[in-house]
């Protein structure tokens, strides 16, 4: 076992975790975040995608223990004071979700896209979502509130 | 008069928890003293067990139970029930062979479940399951149609000669003949449908947990129709009366047919709870997704077309090869028959129509309905048969349509294929699609895309659909087992909000929002003032759950009528403090009123007096709640009509989709905003069909696209923005005029796709493209091959 | 997955202590391709030494003719670096192609060409761009360094520190993306450097190769059009699911004429 300490949505975390634990799980299972999913077992879905120091990760294929000592935002980090995040607020608004299951990951991802790229055309939002996988929607909302976000993050 | 009744576009009050990571699927639910379960699955397509070896991974660290097909049949366990039973051509009925929960002596496909462990932790069940030694003895296996067709094939099933589980017919053969004989001209086409798998992103899980107190199962599972397992799990498999069986479907990531049938795990899970006395959770990984969760489509046709010499229709003949895989999953032999041969008329009026089907067992997984089921692979047939004879004919293929559409004035339409149409205006969707495509346009699209060197291309798709399969009666003389109705029950509390119980499911549809603008439509409830209750047995009366479209033309009506019965008793409560007779009551955005007086009282007073019932008609029951059961008289026909353009890259073969335009008539929109999004995911799942989706197996059986590595997905960057538009005929049986949105995308999408890469690839003399059109197929046949990848 | 002890190093000698005391040790950078193999059972180490944070392993700069990218380096940091863009953009353009944005903030350099994927993207540039690999005890010539499907010289206990890229005066890359999962079915990167040209191609075949027809013949001519009369032999070629070998043929020259055009 190895003992990892992490902030996690802005609160300080420590567990003991295995070599293999994975971050997903010691999110879902250790922490009891649910909200990111697995969806596949190849890394591809993108349902897990979290941020670690800022940057969007598939937390199905990053050890538990690599996370020791870094920020780790999950979906259920964004909301603040009960406010929904502009960008969770515009997938409700643009109807960007159906089941839900892809979304948390869909959001995360969005959120590293407009921080790098805080005006993405419908092509680089397109481009941008190659790693996360949608069954629902057909993408089309998706990608409409994504852009509406952006420009409400000031893009 | 609220603004959150039918027709507005309101947002989905479910989004609130999915987007803040709230929502709860089954696998976020961990039981009290949990256990879990890996399954030991056949690497082998088809093969004896000679022996299951169970000891060192008995002895492995964490170890609870491990149980085998012996077990199983030891507690009697009942095999999975098919919920469809088909009549060959000569009366005999299909062959309906065994369907294990755990293997008894032989597998049949890859993914075949043999074994379970039972351990502490996810990963130590799975590792103790790599332990489990198998023998299995080799046996020659059937992965094609053509393979299992083919003399001497060795059998799937020894009881059933030449792997025929069902050869089925539908019309009239001899006046089909005749039309042939006396037609002008004739087209024909092989066309392959290829297999498919649904991928819901939420892979399927299940938590069985026995309470020994009560002496009662609870298991919570990714159903579409947490009643119907329960009905058949609880009387056909493991015996347990409906009232001492709970099943819990909670928040469902996405089914699309492929959570709608009864699994082996809902059982194992269940039954292993009782013999570990613990709760026992399954989750699948994705490559057993692959592997066990049913397949869709698989047919093999040839489809021939009669006509005049002036484009009209005069005969269709079908014969087509349908691959049930190895065992009949719970819905598996209706969707090739009955959800497939009676739409051939389509929106015509081909007076002679004749299709045989052949069911054929193969040792690959099973396949049953995914999003469409039948009418997809109805439409693509006859879509495409219209399309190539427009071209034989040297006619407009706009025109060809036209010219053969049902007409307005012709409903209700008996086709000769079973079916009676209700209401339709083919023309008025071709017209807006036509419209917002810019068809007229296109010839310039294409020189400005020669320009560049592209070859572009525009196709034409107009069809129709059959949702919600009714009525009861009708289905159970087809061979339904189940009956198809839906139950809707209202709640009005004492201070006016309203808990509404449906049995349909909501695993994205939105439910929870669309039927509460039900409610405030007619009882001028705002919708935030009503709780839509679904997905557990416990709670909802009954239901039979959410698939073929259904929800809002079956679901939607029960939840109606129930409210029907609301507003009777309610009135009447009215009337009585009114001091008015019943008739004089009238009923509007919930306030009630008498005609010709000033005197008035809410629904709100009304459910308090109904719950505190002082001053209350005589002989009148206490309580504001209604159930209704909802049985159709007919099926839905929506129809539609769509058109996609590509520009197919010469050089490389990709087909880029440029623009993919769709009208449809769903029947009454209740909430634009789902209706639009429901036409946006079933056209990527069309379009996924047609260009990028194949599960393929080696000739031995082999799953060779068990994963996301090499089953393609559509991605965010393979699609465009979809131009949607309606032309809106109301059903004129079921009291919400609503027909069924679903699957319209999935169904009328794919042939316009092939149509507009047939068209692109026109000067190269290519006539028919088979699903999916890769671009190493469009490479081939633009080089003179058939495309055979 | 089976498990394993997991073992941060912070600096090299620790690195080099950790692997060679354990029995199947293995040193994991992004684990973009590593982690996916534990998950599948096709690699089962005893101790994972992470060792993404050694300063050796990373950096990115130029150094006179070259351009040195840590082999801790992630995809995304090629991608997005100046250094890179301005020197060779055909190099950034690459990276910014691997997988998909999550698999580009964590997968990095060293550890995508030591796993070697004959599909994979960044053997095309380092075979075509002449790159050299630095390791923590030699250096290895690209073309030496690929040996084929998942294969490399580096000794179990040796770890990649850097690459040298020489900076050329032009070179893209073009690529043909498996559908599914977005590996080049046929990649191709172009390179001129003096007059000479190099065309490397990844995903046609079991490893990386270069293409001596078509770099004679753009040698003397930079042009798309003087691969028209040169073509690539399917006879070596992978054939499978995603691609017949007579397709791949047909897509080196297709991606090849490409890349060239991407050079102007």
């Amino acid at each position: 076992m190895t003992t990892v300490s992490l902030t996690v949505n802005g609160d300080p975390v420590t567990a003991d975790v295995e070599g293999r634990t994975l971050l997903v799980e010691l999110v879902r299972e250790t922490l009891d975040l649910t909200g990111t999913h697995v969806g596949c077992d190849t890394s591809q879905c993108g349902a897990c995608v979290v941020e670690v120091d800022g940057v969007s990760v598939k937390a199905c294929t990053m050890l538990a223990a690599e996370a020791d000592g870094t920020e780790v935002t999950t979906v259920e980090g964004l909301s603040a004071n009960g406010e929904l995040h502009p960008l969770q607020a515009a997938f409700r608004e643009h109807h960007g979700l159906q089941c839900g299951f892809c979304t948390p990951g869909m959001i995360m991802s969005g959120l590293d896209l407009i921080r790098r790229n805080p005006d993405p055309d419908e092509h680089e939002v397109r481009e941008w979502l190659e790693g996360n996988l949608c069954r629902c929607t057909g993408y089309h909302n998706i990608v409409t509130a994504i852009q509406s976000a952006a420009a409400e993050l000031g893009g | 008069m609220t603004d959150t009744g039918i027709g507005a576009a309101l947002r989905r009050k479910e989004d609130a928890r999915f987007v803040t990571g709230r929502g709860r699927y089954t696998d976020d639910i961990d039981r009290p003293g949990q256990v879990w379960a890996h399954i030991v699955r056949s690497p082998e397509a088809h093969a004896e067990i000679a022996g299951v070896d169970t000891a060192s991974a008995a002895a492995a660290p964490g170890v609870v139970a491990i149980f085998t097909g012996d077990d199983v049949a030891a507690d009697e366990i009942g095999g999975l029930p098919c919920g469809w039973q088909i009549h060959s051509k000569d009366g005999s009925p299909m062959v309906e062979p065994p369907h294990p929960v755990l293997a008894q002596g032989r597998v049949r496909h890859v993914g075949d479940p043999v074994a379970v462990v039972v351990a502490e932790s996810r990963e130590e069940a799975k590792a103790a399951a790599a332990l489990v030694e198998v023998d299995y003895r080799p046996l020659p296996a059937v992965a094609s149609l053509a393979q299992a067709r083919a003399d001497q094939a060795p059998l799937v099933w020894e009881d059933a000669p030449a792997n025929l589980c069902f050869d089925w017919e539908i019309g009239d053969q001899a006046a089909t003949d005749a039309a042939f004989e006396s037609a002008d001209h004739v087209v024909s086409l092989q066309v392959v449908n290829n297999r498919l798998v649904a991928n819901a992103i939420e892979p399927r899980a299940a938590i069985g947990e026995y309470d020994a107190n009560a002496d009662a199962y609870t298991l919570y599972t990714t159903s579409q129709n947490p009643h119907v397992i329960r009905l058949l799990m609880g009387a056909f498999v493991m015996g347990i009366p409906e009232h001492k069986l709970r099943v819990v479907s909670p928040d469902v990531g996405g089914g699309f047919g492929s959570k709608i049938f009864h699994y082996a795990e809902e059982v194992i899970t269940t039954w292993a709870s009782r013999k570990v006395g613990r709760p026992v959770k399954w989750t699948a990984e994705r490559s057993e997704s692959f592997m066990s969760d049913a397949q869709g489509r698989d047919h093999v046709t040839k489809g021939e077309l009669a006509l005049s010499a002036d484009g009209t229709f005069l005969g269709l003949r079908v014969h087509t090869d349908a691959n049930l895989g190895a065992y009949l999953s719970t819905f598996g032999p209706s969707v090739p028959t009955y959800l497939y041969a009676t739409l051939f008329a389509g929106c015509y009026t081909t007076p002679a129509i004749y299709a045989n089907v052949k069911g054929v067992f193969t040792n690959t997984v099973p396949v049953d309905a995914y999003r469409g089921a039948g009418r997809p692979e109805a439409a693509f047939l006859l879509e495409r048969l219209v399309d190539k004879a427009a071209r034989t004919l040297g006619m407009d293929r706009v025109e060809i349509r036209r010219k053969n559409f049902i007409q307005p004035d012709q409903f209700p339409y008996q086709t000769p294929v079973a079916l009676e149409y209700d209401i339709g205006d083919y023309d008025g969707t071709l017209d807006e699609v036509l419209r917002i495509s810019d068809w007229e346009g296109f010839e310039d699209r294409r020189e400005e895309a020669a320009s560049r060197g592209k070859l572009r291309g525009i196709g034409l798709s107009t069809f129709i659909e059959a949702c919600g399969i009714a009525p009861s009666a009708v289905a159970g003389a087809l061979g339904a087992r189940a009956g198809l109705f839906e139950v809707g029950q209202v709640r009005v509390h004492p201070t006016g909000s309203v808990t509404v119980f449906t049995g349909a499911h909501s695993h994205g549809q939105g439910h929870e929002t669309a039927f509460a603008q039900i409610v405030s439509e007619r009882l001028g409830v705002p919708a935030d003032q009503v709780e839509v209750v679904h997905g557990d047995t416990e709670k909802v009366p009954f239901g039979m759950g959410t698939y073929g479209s259904r929800s809002l033309a079956v679901g939607g009506s029960a939840i109606y009528n129930a409210i029907d019965k609301i507003i009777d008793k309610a009135s009447k409560i009215a009337a009585h403090l009114m001091e008015a007779s019943d008739e004089d009551v009238t009923f509007e955005d919930g306030t009630f009123t008498v005609a010709g007086t000033d005197k008035s009282v809410t629904l709100g007073d009304v459910a308090l007096t109904a719950y505190v019932p002082h001053n209350y008609p005589e002989g009148l029951e206490p309580g504001l709640e209604e159930t209704a059961f909802y049985d159709p008289k007919n099926f839905a026909f929506p129809a539609g009509a769509h058109v996609v353009e590509v520009e197919v890259d010469p050089e490389t073969g990709v087909v880029e989709l440029v623009n993919v335009s769709c009208a449809d008539d769903v029947g009454t929109i209740v909430n634009p905003m789902i209706v639009e999004g429901q036409m946006h995911g079933g056209l990527a799942q069309g379009i996924g069909q047609a260009l990028l989706e194949h599960c393929v197996y080696d000739d031995d059986g082999q799953l060779v696209t068990g994963s996301y590595m090499n089953y393609t997905m559509p991605r965010a960057a393979d699609l465009p923005f979809f131009k949607t538009g309606h032309h809106i005929t109301a059903c004129t049986h079921n009291p919400l005029g609503a027909k069924g949105v679903g699957e319209v995308g999935s169904i009328g999408v794919p042939p316009a796709v092939i149509n507009a890469v047939v068209d692109a690839l026109s000067d190269y003399g290519v006539e028919h493209m088979d699903m999916p059109a890769t671009p190493e197929r469009v490479w081939r046949a633009m080089n003179g091959g058939q495309g055979g990848r | 997955m089976e498990n394993f002890e997991f073992q941060r190093a912070t600096t090299l000698d620790e690195a080099r202590s950790a692997i060679g005391s354990a029995d199947a040790g293995k040193f994991l950078a992004g684990g973009q391709s590593l982690i996916p193999l534990l998950k599948l059972g096709m690699a089962s180490p005893d101790r994972l030494v992470c060792v993404k944070a050694l300063a050796e392993l990373r950096g990115l700069e130029r150094d006179g003719d070259d351009v040195v990218v840590g082999a801790a380096m992630t995809h995304a940091a090629v991608a997005e670096s100046d250094v890179v863009r301005q020197a060779i953009p055909g190099l950034a353009d690459l990276a910014s192609r691997i997988g998909d944005p999550q698999v580009r903030n964590r997968g990095t350099l060293g550890g995508a060409i030591a796993h070697a994927d004959p599909a994979a993207d960044y053997p095309a540039a380092l075979v075509a761009l002449g790159a050299t690999v630095r390791t923590d005890r030699r250096e290895i010539a690209a073309e030496d360094f690929f040996q084929g499907m998942f294969q490399t010289p580096l000794e179990g206990d040796e770890l990649i520190q850097t690459v040298r890229f020489p900076v050329p005066e032009r070179a893209a890359y073009a690529k043909f993306p498996n559908p599914a999962s977005r590996y080049a079915i046929v990649g191709v990167m172009v390179s001129q450097s003096d007059g000479a040209v190099r065309v490397a191609v990844t995903g046609a075949g079991p490893g990386v190769f270069r293409v001596p027809q078509m770099e004679d013949a753009l040698s003397s001519d930079f042009h798309a059009g003087a691969l028209d009369g040169v073509d690539v032999d399917p006879g070596a070629l992978t054939s499978d699911l995603d691609a017949s070998a007579e397709y791949r043929a047909h897509l080196v020259k297709v991606m090849a004429k490409r890349a060239v055009e991407a050079c102007a």
